[in-house]
């Protein structure tokens, strides 16, 4: 199992290289120059070449992404000050490290996607077992058609409905805003609320069909049918023996979900007017500034790359074929 | 009508009261096609300590019938009829309380592929302490100490340790044993084996079969043996029950049906498995054609489009008349003991070698 998961990381961090190197390549051969972010209006060429100097792009290429690589592990120096470990790199845009403000986007987007998939992973598998063991009833067709409506919903569409429901037309709630949890736990969840439910009202209608349906398929294997035959009741049968099977199907679908919920953050943040990493982004995009696309773009990486390593950690203990071969 | 004389031989015994009695079982299943009549009017008894084989090619309600016993199929889709008596106690319409109580307790079932009737996701020792702590009142720990004697009994070595290993680490023949020890763990009193060597090789065959036989001393279970294979029965049934499309049709103790069996369709079993004599020089003949659909079955006697003997009857017998099957020793045929007596000797046996 240890032995798996590194093997994984291993991977993982090859991935990560390779990705940084090609970004690296790409955006710092564009004929954009960042020192012109940092020169401001009354810029000369004599203080570009300073700015040049003192962030070390002067240098060829490879040899700044030698010292971006180093600078991640080991901190750098900027004539601008000091940039410690992990340092992305120097936001001239934003006036600090890449990493100061990462760090500060980050809470937000952590919130806003692991607290939706909470949300929908536990309704979702609730509702879809539900319609599986009242499989052909009245419950099975409500949850069934509902959720056929629900899942081609988009956020874009939802959203702003909502929005318009909740807080613009009744005032249930206010306007979704992030306090850090560990500021105002009821502050933080009362914020997160409404994206919470539009994220669930989108997703929760898919693992509804898809547990309903895998349950289905699990419930009709052989080892169910022994486990029958031996005198299990239906109670145990169903989520002793059918749930654990039904379990992979769904983890992996999850897996990807949870990717895509994170890629997907800049449309989320910006309907709900949240500043997230997703925002970050969109921002730095705006301002070209290189450094924090760059910085995001491998830490959006990262997350990604590490969502699919607990997702395996997860297969590996769900099945013990998987964590003993 | 059947022509049954006093000069037949004597009948398998049957007691007064039958461990397992089935009487005039039906099984029906709704599909999008229409109705399954996978078993049809069924009829069987079968004694404490004694080995059923029920033999038949593929599709012919040997499964259905059992799954039955133990009241495994869905109710929604199946309809079933008849007595099945366990012990005196009626079990078609029985609660699915009280079923759970006697599965795995009083009736086990082995099933014919371990690697998919055993579940990947638990160890084979949870899933033998399983019954045994449901049925018992166990603990956890003596459920565990119960499965490494079981599996210790069934010829696993060191089954301390092999009792944490998941089935997907055990061998094909070892997973059997596994599957053995699960259904003997309440030490059941009628055991069915659905074709339990089917998805083994040859010699883990023999070692599985003899693993029964061993048991059923220790235990003195009534055992139902399931199998395709006449052979497989020769050797370790006292009573076969000869099946065909849902229908019984023919029985007898494995003596008389091996060697003066009364229906042309066991006549073609025979024809078409392994000489028990060892002898290489007769060409097996399978049985020409292949089972009908249940959906639906011919009329009359079902086997007559693939039988060799429908001119020897008057008319359209075979076609139009249903056959019966009489209790005790007989075949489901229209022919008469005589002729059948004579088809068997003079073309039949030569062939068998
Ligand atoms: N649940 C079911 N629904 C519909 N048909 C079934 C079902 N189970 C079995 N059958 C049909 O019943 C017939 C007998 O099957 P089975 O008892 O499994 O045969 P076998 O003698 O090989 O064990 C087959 O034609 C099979 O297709
Ligand atoms: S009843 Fe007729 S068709 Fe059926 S087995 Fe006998 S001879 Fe053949
Ligand atoms: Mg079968």
């Amino acid at each position: 199992m240890l032995q798996f998961l590194l093997r994984r990381s291993i991977g993982a961090v090859v991935i990560l290289i390779l990705i940084s190197a090609f970004t690296f390549f790409l955006f710092f051969s564009i004929p954009q120059d960042p020192a012109l972010l940092a020169c401001g209006k009354n810029c000369t060429p004599d203080a570009i070449k300073i700015i040049h100097q003192n962030l070390g792009l002067d240098k060829p290429v490879p040899v700044q992404y030698w010292n971006f690589m180093v600078g991640i592990f080991a901190g750098r120096d900027f004539a601008v000050g000091h940039c410690s470990a992990p340092c992305f790199g120097y936001s001239f845009a934003n006036n600090q490290p890449v990493w100061n403000t990462i760090v500060d986007r980050f809470p937000t987007t952590l919130s806003l996607t692991v607290g939706g998939a909470f949300v929908f992973l536990l309704v979702g598998l609730g509702t879809g077992m539900l319609a599986a063991w009242k499989r052909g009833t009245a419950v099975d067709k409500t949850f069934s058609s509902v959720s056929l409506v629900l899942s081609s919903m988009q956020i874009y569409f939802l959203g702003p409905i909502v929005l318009g429901l909740l807080v613009y037309s009744t005032d249930i709630l206010s306007s979704p805003k992030y306090v850090p949890f560990t500021e105002n736990p009821g502050q933080w969840f009362v914020g997160l609320l409404i994206p919470w439910i539009v994220l669930s009202v989108i997703f929760t209608a898919n693992y509804t069909r898809m547990s309903r349906s895998t349950m289905i398929e699990q419930l009709q294997e052989e080892h169910v049918r022994t486990a029958k035959a031996k005198g299990m009741s239906s109670r145990y049968v169903f989520f002793r023996y059918a749930w654990r099977g039904s379990l992979i199907p769904i983890v992996t679908i999850f897996g990807m979900d949870l990717g895509s919920l994170f890629g997907g953050a800049i449309i989320t943040e910006q309907t709900f007017s949240l500043a997230g990493i997703g925002r970050l982004a969109v921002e730095s995009v705006i301002k070209t500034d290189l450094p924090m696309i760059m910085g995001v773009m491998l830490f959006s990486a990262f997350m990604i790359l590490l969502f699919n390593i607990i997702v395996d950690a997860a297969y590996a203990w769900i099945d013990p074929r998987v964590r003993l071969s | 009508m059947t022509t049954l004389t006093k000069t037949e031989d004597s009948p398998a015994p049957t007691g007064a009261d039958p461990f397992l009695s089935v009487r005039d079982l039906y099984v029906r299943f709704s599909t999008e096609d229409g109705i399954v009549k996978a078993v049809d009017g069924l009829s069987f008894d079968l004694e404490r300590g004694r080995t059923l084989g029920i033999v038949g090619e593929s599709g012919s309600g040997k499964s259905v019938t059992n799954l039955a016993v133990l009241g495994l199929h869905n109710p929604k889709s199946t309809t079933i009829s008849g007595e099945i008596l366990l012990d005196g106690q009626e079990l078609t319409g029985a609660r699915e309380k009280t079923l759970e109580r006697l599965r795995g307790n009083k009736m086990a079932m082995i099933f014919q592929d371990p690697l998919t009737a055993l579940s990947p996701y638990y160890t084979v020792g949870r899933q033998i302490a399983e019954p045994f702590v449901k049925h018992t009142g166990a603990s956890k720990r003596e459920g565990r100490l119960r499965a490494v004697e079981m599996l210790g009994k069934v010829g696993i070595p060191q089954p301390q340790t092999r009792v944490d290993d998941y089935p997907h680490q055990f061998s094909g023949g070892m997973r059997q044993r596994a599957m053995i020890a699960m259904s003997l763990v309440c030490n059941p009193s009628l055991l069915i084996a659905d074709e339990p060597t089917t998805a083994l090789d040859v010699t883990v065959q023999a070692q599985i079969l003899d693993l029964l036989k061993d048991l059923q001393q220790e235990f003195g279970s009534a055992i139902i043996l399931i199998t395709h294979d006449l052979g497989v029965v020769a050797n370790t049934a006292d009573d076969i029950l000869v099946m065909y499309a849902g229908r019984a049709v023919e029985r007898g103790s494995v003596k008389e049906v091996l060697q003066s069996p009364r229906h042309p369709y066991t006549w073609g079993l025979l024809g078409s498995m392994p000489r028990l004599s060892g002898d290489v020089e007769q060409p097996l003949k399978p049985i020409p054609g292949t089972p009908p659909s249940l959906l639906n079955p011919p009329p009359g006697c079902p086997f007559h489009p693939r039988c060799a003997y429908t001119g020897e009857v008057g008319g359209d017998r075979c076609s139009s008349e249903r056959p019966v099957l009489p209790e005790g020793r007989g075949g489901a045929c229209h022919l008469t003991a005589e002729r059948k007596q004579s088809i068997f000797i003079e073309d039949i046996q030569p062939a068998l070698g």
